[in-house]
């Protein structure tokens, strides 16, 4: 038993976030937040040839020979410096449905170009019942409020449900294919609806659809918890931090105990969520039975985490913490759109208790 | 990163495993496994003469203290072989609570500052459970304060003479030898007119009146020491350096505690078994999602636990950071009984009725939460210790901290 990241991997956090914040500091991420774009092209592709986005492929399919614990430090740092990347919808979905349930030509077709940053996939799980309709290998209808669907090359998209859901690849530069931008409430991350009109569907094969969309999606949730964890330690931090800068009373602020205690419950609730991180982190990486379970608790342990130092760290700063000029609210408007990607909090909450009632047989 | 056992770790829990299976009182399974949040009385035979038997057949076993040198009666074992242990034990641990504080606080606290012979005349004692230890530290005046001790001892000639009262203390009733902390100089501010002595609990002039708590129980009790004369012998640390040797007893209670309970397995339990409006309670989306939210810091605490773990088996110390396991179990042990209360519908007001729903487990364990959240550090000053010493804020105005203890207002 060892419940700690190794000293390579330590040092690979230290590199990345040294990286970041080179790259992705504050200026950066204003930068894309005003942007027409809405994510960052350079940094992504910096990301690709340093092996960070390939870091769980196979290297038959342009992987570093990392794996998966590498793969959860890059997320947490990510998290950290508030990337404005699409790790979780090409990485942690496109990419992972691809390994898990694409044919030896759609991983040699995609991969690599993901793994070096030079093509962005997106992943549509959650279409409402009846909106799209697939006929003779043909895709009709509108795919809604789809992550990074703006700036992506291809989407898998799961069309139908239960026994008939169906796994394909559209691609997004089809005539047939048009978008309609919704605004984001986090603009580094952004939201488009899809509609195809007799848009050619490639299935990915595999006899397994529901699992392998369950799979990906878990695989997707441990990951955004390590955002969520690494955005979260951020935000305590800048609290803290701030706590003991300002001066009111003729005192430090971080001298009274509502906010002494205020802090102390940030602390907590992130080392929690770290530690189910973690566990999750290694459930992923030893493909343990159980992944689906260690998911949902890190995702919920995550979530409740990053919105409430999200939150918090606004409430320390006080009256400054809400001007636009401090990052506060970056982290706030982060926090919350995690929190709701890849489902929400009581889709997973649902899963959780399942996952622990099934267990207990 | 590994979860999962490696080779030698999955056979030492097979050793412990067999020999749990050969040596536990396993007649007592059921009943341990119903016994109310922290007590130890049986219904089908005396308690403490239970917990004693386990205790020494654990002892010699090699088990009751495997983490301690072997000169003190342990085997040397790590921490991870420690935690192996520990989920192996299970239900029989509860039986484990009268020692706690001798092998968790004293006995580290006696390898630390006791005279050699003193520590193989009497640990491998306290390690069988032949000899309780309790814990004389907090006062009526000294509790969060604990530094405002009040109790006297003055110098005698090769003794000293012990004054005061003592209160909280675990388990003294039962107690053969207590770890006491006393002023041995009110001219000094208070922090440093402290010193740390053992007492022999059977001394002349020694009084232990258990407390009528408010959960019906009497674990704790009043300790009075009336002109009780302790060889200096008896002391640990030097004259008026008790405070530091204090930090060593207390740094080992975050070390010893292991994951501590927070009701989450007795209310999950509750909700899978109970008839609801759905089906089953847990079938109800409100519960779920309350149970859901405790599953998560259950889990956070396990983990969090086996972090703890990982670092410790590297050789570091229990940091302040270990305040986290009690501050958030105890919050969640109150929380998760008084819903289940809720649940039980009219029964919940009940003080339990016999066979349904664990007997009252949960109307029992609703009252003991309440000081869950006050002992071994309370709520607010675990927080204060979390944000002090691990984020670095700044400490609490401390206006007597200087002044001489015997000029302070009370």
């Amino acid at each position: 038993m060892n419940f700690d990241f190794s000293e390579e991997q330590k040092a690979l956090r230290d590199s990345v976030r040294r990286f970041l914040s080179d790259e992705s500091g504050s200026d950066a991420v204003r930068a894309v937040y005003r942007s027409e774009l809405g994510y960052d092209p350079a940094l992504w592709a910096k990301m690709g040839e340093m092996g960070l986005n390939g870091a769980a492929f196979p290297e038959s399919y342009g992987g570093s020979g990392a794996g998966y614990l590498e793969l959860c430090v890059v997320a947490e740092e990510l998290g950290r410096a508030l990337a404005s990347v699409p790790f979780l919808s090409s990485i942690g979905l496109a990419a992972e449905l691809l390994i898990c349930a694409g044919s030896e030509d759609q991983k040699q077709r995609y991969l690599p170009a993901m793994a070096e940053g030079r093509s962005v996939g997106t992943v549509a799980l959650d279409i409402p019942q009846g909106a799209l309709q697939l006929a003779d290998g043909l895709l009709d209808g509108v795919a809604p409020i789809i992550a990074d669907a703006g700036i992506a090359d291809f989407a898998i998209i799961a069309c139908g449900e239960g026994e008939a859901l169906s796994l394909g690849i559209v691609d997004l530069a089809s005539p047939t294919v048009t978008l309609r931008d919704r605004p984001s409430l986090d603009p580094c991350h952004r939201f488009a609806d899809i509609s195809f009109a007799g848009t050619p569907f490639e299935r990915l094969e595999t006899n397994a659809p529901t699992a392998a969309a369950a799979a990906a999606r878990d695989c997707a949730a441990i990951l955004a918890a390590f955002e969520q964890l690494g955005g979260a330690d951020r935000a305590l931090e800048m609290a803290r931090d701030y706590a003991l800068e300002r001066r009111a009373f003729g005192r430090q602020i971080g001298s009274f105990q509502a906010i002494k205690h205020m802090l102390a419950d940030m602390f907590v609730a992130t080392e929690l969520a770290r530690s189910n991180a973690y566990y999750a982190a290694w459930a992923l990486a030893s493909d343990s039975d159980q992944l689906a379970l260690a998911a949902a608790t890190a995702r919920v342990s995550a979530t409740r985490a990053y919105e409430l130092c999200a939150a918090n760290n606004i409430q320390v700063h006080g009256g400054i913490g809400f001007t636009a000029e401090l990052d506060c609210h970056l982290y706030y408007r982060r926090s919350s759109g995690l929190a709701h990607a890849l489902g929400s909090v009581a889709f997973w909450e649902d899963r959780l208790i399942n996952e622990l009632d099934r267990q207990r047989g | 990163m590994d979860f999962s056992d490696s080779p030698e770790e999955a056979a030492y829990r097979a050793r412990a495993r067999a020999w749990i299976a050969d040596h536990a009182p396993h007649h007592l399974a059921d009943e341990l496994a119903q016994m109310p949040l922290f007590a130890f009385d049986l219904r089908s035979e005396d308690g403490v003469a239970a917990a004693k038997r386990w205790q020494k057949a654990k002892c010699d076993g090699g088990w009751a203290v495997s983490h301690w040198p072997e000169a003190y009666g342990g085997r040397a074992a790590s921490p991870i072989e420690r935690v192996i242990w520990g989920q192996e034990e299970g239900v029989f641990a509860r039986l484990a609570q009268p020692f706690a504080i001798g092998v968790g606080m004293c006995g580290p606290t006696l390898m630390a500052f006791a005279h050699e012979d003193q520590k193989r005349a009497l640990l491998p004692k306290l390690a069988s459970g032949e000899e309780v230890w309790c814990q004389l530290f907090s006062e009526p005046g000294a509790g969060s304060d604990l530094a405002n001790v009040a109790t006297r001892a003055v110098r005698d000639g090769d003794d000293w003479q012990i004054t005061g009262q003592k209160v909280w203390t675990t388990y003294a009733q039962y107690a053969d030898y207590g770890l006491l902390l006393a002023r041995t100089d009110p001219s000094l501010p208070k922090h440093k007119g402290l010193t740390m002595f053992f007492v022999d609990m059977k001394s002349p002039g020694v009084e232990v009146r258990p407390i009528a708590q408010m959960n019906g129980g009497s674990s704790f009790n009043e300790v009075y020491f009336s002109d009780v004369r302790v060889p200096d012998d008896f002391r640990l640390g030097a004259v008026n350096d008790g405070w530091r040797v204090s930090i060593t007893t207390l740094m080992n209670e975050r070390l010893s505690a292991t994951v501590i309970p927070n009701g989450f397995e007795e209310v999950f339990a509750l909700c899978r078994q109970t008839p609801g409006p759905h089906g089953r309670l847990i079938d109800d989306p409100v519960v779920r999602s309350k149970l859901a939210g405790w599953a998560t810091i259950a889990a956070g605490l396990r983990n969090t636990y086996y972090r703890t773990v990982t670092s410790l088996s590297r050789g570091a110390e229990p940091g302040p950071e270990s305040s986290i396991g009690k501050l958030a179990a105890a919050n969640m042990m109150q929380e998760t009984t008084r819903y289940a209360l809720d649940l039980l519908g009219p029964e919940g007001m009940l003080a339990g009725s016999g066979e349904l729903n664990g007997g009252g487990w949960f109307q029992s364990s609703y009252l003991r939460s309440a000081a869950m959240r006050i002992e071994a550090g309370s709520d607010e000053i675990l927080r204060n210790i979390i944000a002090e010493r691990v984020l670095g804020l700044p400490g609490e105005p401390r206006v007597d901290k200087d002044l001489p203890f015997n000029q302070l207002a009370g």
